[in-house]
């Protein structure tokens, strides 16, 4: 990799032994990808992975100490994901016991640090940091230096900004640099699509699930799908952004996706559309039957499989301000339907505390209340990361939830006939 | 017994044991609770994966394609590698992926750790080697499955 001679400067130790540390890092994830030079950030903010504050991964925080005490912490500023718990939440006593005491014993550690290394705002805990109302909005072309693989695929394929699948550390280093390797998603070249998925479903695939298929087909490398505007529409609209979140967060999180391209649609396709393709594309294609196949092949790792559900997760990544109010009309249409007035199964909806106000302004807040449904701005992962949450019939219909929990998938139909049904179970 | 070359990311060398995924290995689902329940033997956690799950990873010659999953997945390495409890070298058939490279180049800049990382291996080098397989590794990214 070429250095500019203030970035060789920096190597060499001009601005302090753990700056030089900082660069070297980079240096070395550049030359992996064989980036020829490091290039400007150019998005006004940054957003971290790391704000779960949890004991075993100590060694994260004393680095961050490192950082700090080194004097790095004039950076570029950053959003970052979901805070691990939320007292509104439902855990019993044992379990917040573990939650404070033994599992994120780091947590105020950790938001102090964030608070000097340079985080917006308290306000801006959330995975999804591009809605308006939290407002770090990358435009098209912008370079990022991010992490959360939700945020990376929605920045780069929805805004159209180029930002590599960072990991958490990484993306900090390049928010203190100002810079990042050359590589990849960057690229031209490294924005083209190696798959064609051709979507052939007889109704509206499920997000998650189709971006289930997709991410454990294709793995890291980028999609163009074909017959997804007929459902969507050629409109980056509100309804369609939510969708895309969704589907994003789940080709992310089951395969490693940091870019998708959707004919007529996405702002590279509708601008380059099959010059977007490489010569020798893979094709995949998906109908209902394959999302069923995909579907099925899910482990149920509860105990009891035929438990009954003890609660119930919507909101990973976090909803949008319309997918609260489409929820809440749905549920309410629902337990009217049944004779009921309350949510049989204990419910959060989690999203940003931004748009948890906005929402707060409509009727449908208290609606919501009204049902027995609980809101609140925690990451559902990092609860579900407690080992005592293994032993609940957690149901969710997140595909990254499932991935990494013990939370049982089901269709977003499914969760509505559950948690607005009699028995609570389908 | 069969040699192939891959491309150094960190170098090193060991002699290991194979243990073998042939699916991408989620690094953050792997690791996430034996990490959290200091299990001394890091049985893999990650239920979608039939080939390691609650297989033990530690001084294991993990042998894979590529790691997939979200972007905690270089710090949890990196995390692993802190507390000593890693692998004895990872071996990638693919060109290594952003969050692994991240978290290998962490460990061996930020920490003691010693993990040899290959990548660039080829599918023949995951056609062959099988979970329980003699792993060595030198320090030219040569490695020598028996």
């Amino acid at each position: 990799m070429k250095l500019s001679q203030e970035q060789q400067a920096i190597l060499d130790g001009a601005r302090g032994e753990t700056m030089a540390k900082v660069m070297e890092t980079l240096v070395a994830y550049g030359d992996t990808f064989r980036a020829e030079r490091m290039v400007p950030i150019t998005g006004q903010y940054g957003h971290t992975v790391i704000s779960f504050g949890l004991g075993i991964m100590k060694p994260v925080y004393d680095l961050y100490n490192e950082l700090i005490e080194a004097g790095l912490t004039g950076g570029q500023r950053f959003t970052a994901d979901p805070r691990p718990m939320d007292d509104k939440v439902p855990a019993s006593p044992l379990e917040k016991l573990v939650f404070k005491k033994f599992m994120y014993s780091q947590q105020d550690r950790l938001e102090e640090q964030m608070h000097k290394l340079g985080l917006t705002s308290d306000d801006d805990y959330t995975c999804t940091c591009y809605l308006p109302q939290v407002g770090n909005i990358p435009k098209r072309g912008e370079v990022l230096s991010w992490a959360e693989s939700s945020a990376v695929v929605y920045a780069n394929s929805v805004l159209g900004a180029r930002c590599n699948r960072n990991s958490g550390i990484i993306e900090l280093f390049g928010s203190i640099a100002g810079f990042v390797p050359e590589f990849g998603l960057l690229t031209d070249e490294g924005r083209k699509a190696s798959w064609v998925v051709e979507v052939r479903c007889e109704k509206m695939p499920e997000a998650q699930l189709l971006g289930s298929a997709i991410g454990m087909k294709v793995m890291e490398q980028v999609p163009y799908i074909k017959g997804l505007d007929k459902w969507l529409g050629t409109e980056l609209d509100d309804k369609t952004c939510a969708y895309l979140k969704d589907f994003g967060a789940a080709t992310a999180s089951n395969g490693a996706v940091g870019l998708y391209h959707i004919e007529n649609l996405t702002p590279e396709a509708k601008d380059m559309g099959e010059d977007l393709i490489t010569e020798g594309a893979q094709v995949y294609v998906v109908d209902d039957a394959e999302l069923e196949r995909v579907k099925s092949s899910y482990p149920v790792v509860w105990k009891n499989a035929d438990a009954k559900p003890r609660l119930c997760f919507v909101g990973c990544p976090h909803l949008t301000l319309q997918q609260l109010i489409d929820w809440t009309r749905a549920i309410d249409e629902g337990l009217h339907k049944n004779g009921l007035s309350r949510v049989s199964v204990p419910t959060v909806f989690t999203a940003a505390s931004a748009v948890l106000r906005e929402f707060e302004k409509t009727p449908y807040a208290e609606t919501l209340r009204r049902c027995g449904v609980i809101t609140g701005s925690l990451c559902p992962l990092m609860y579900m990361n407690n080992p005592l949450c293994k032993k609940k019939a957690v149901i969710t219909c997140s595909n990254k939830l499932r991935t990494y929990s013990s939370a049982r998938f089901y269709s977003e139909d499914e969760i509505l006939t559950i948690i607005t049904g009699r028995e609570g179970r389908l | 017994m069969k040699q192939f070359k891959g491309r150094v990311i960190v170098a090193g060398s060991c002699t290991a044991e194979a243990l073998v995924s042939h699916g991408g290995f989620n690094t953050l689902a792997s690791f996430q609770t034996p990490m959290m329940m200091g299990d001394k033997e890091v049985k893999c956690s990650d239920q979608n994966n039939p080939d390691l799950y609650k297989k033990p990873m530690i001084g294991k010659a993990l042998c894979l394609p590529q790691t997939i999953g979200s972007t905690t997945g270089g710090m949890a390495l990196y995390t692993v590698l802190s507390s000593g409890k890693q692998p004895a070298c990872m071996l990638f058939s693919m060109t290594i992926d952003s969050l692994a490279a991240s978290g290998a180049i962490l460990g061996s800049i930020w920490t003691d750790a010693k993990m040899p990382v290959i990548d660039e291996l080829g599918d023949e080098f995951l056609d062959y080697v099988k979970t329980g397989m003699q792993i060595t590794v030198e320090p030219d990214g040569t490695v020598t499955v028996v």
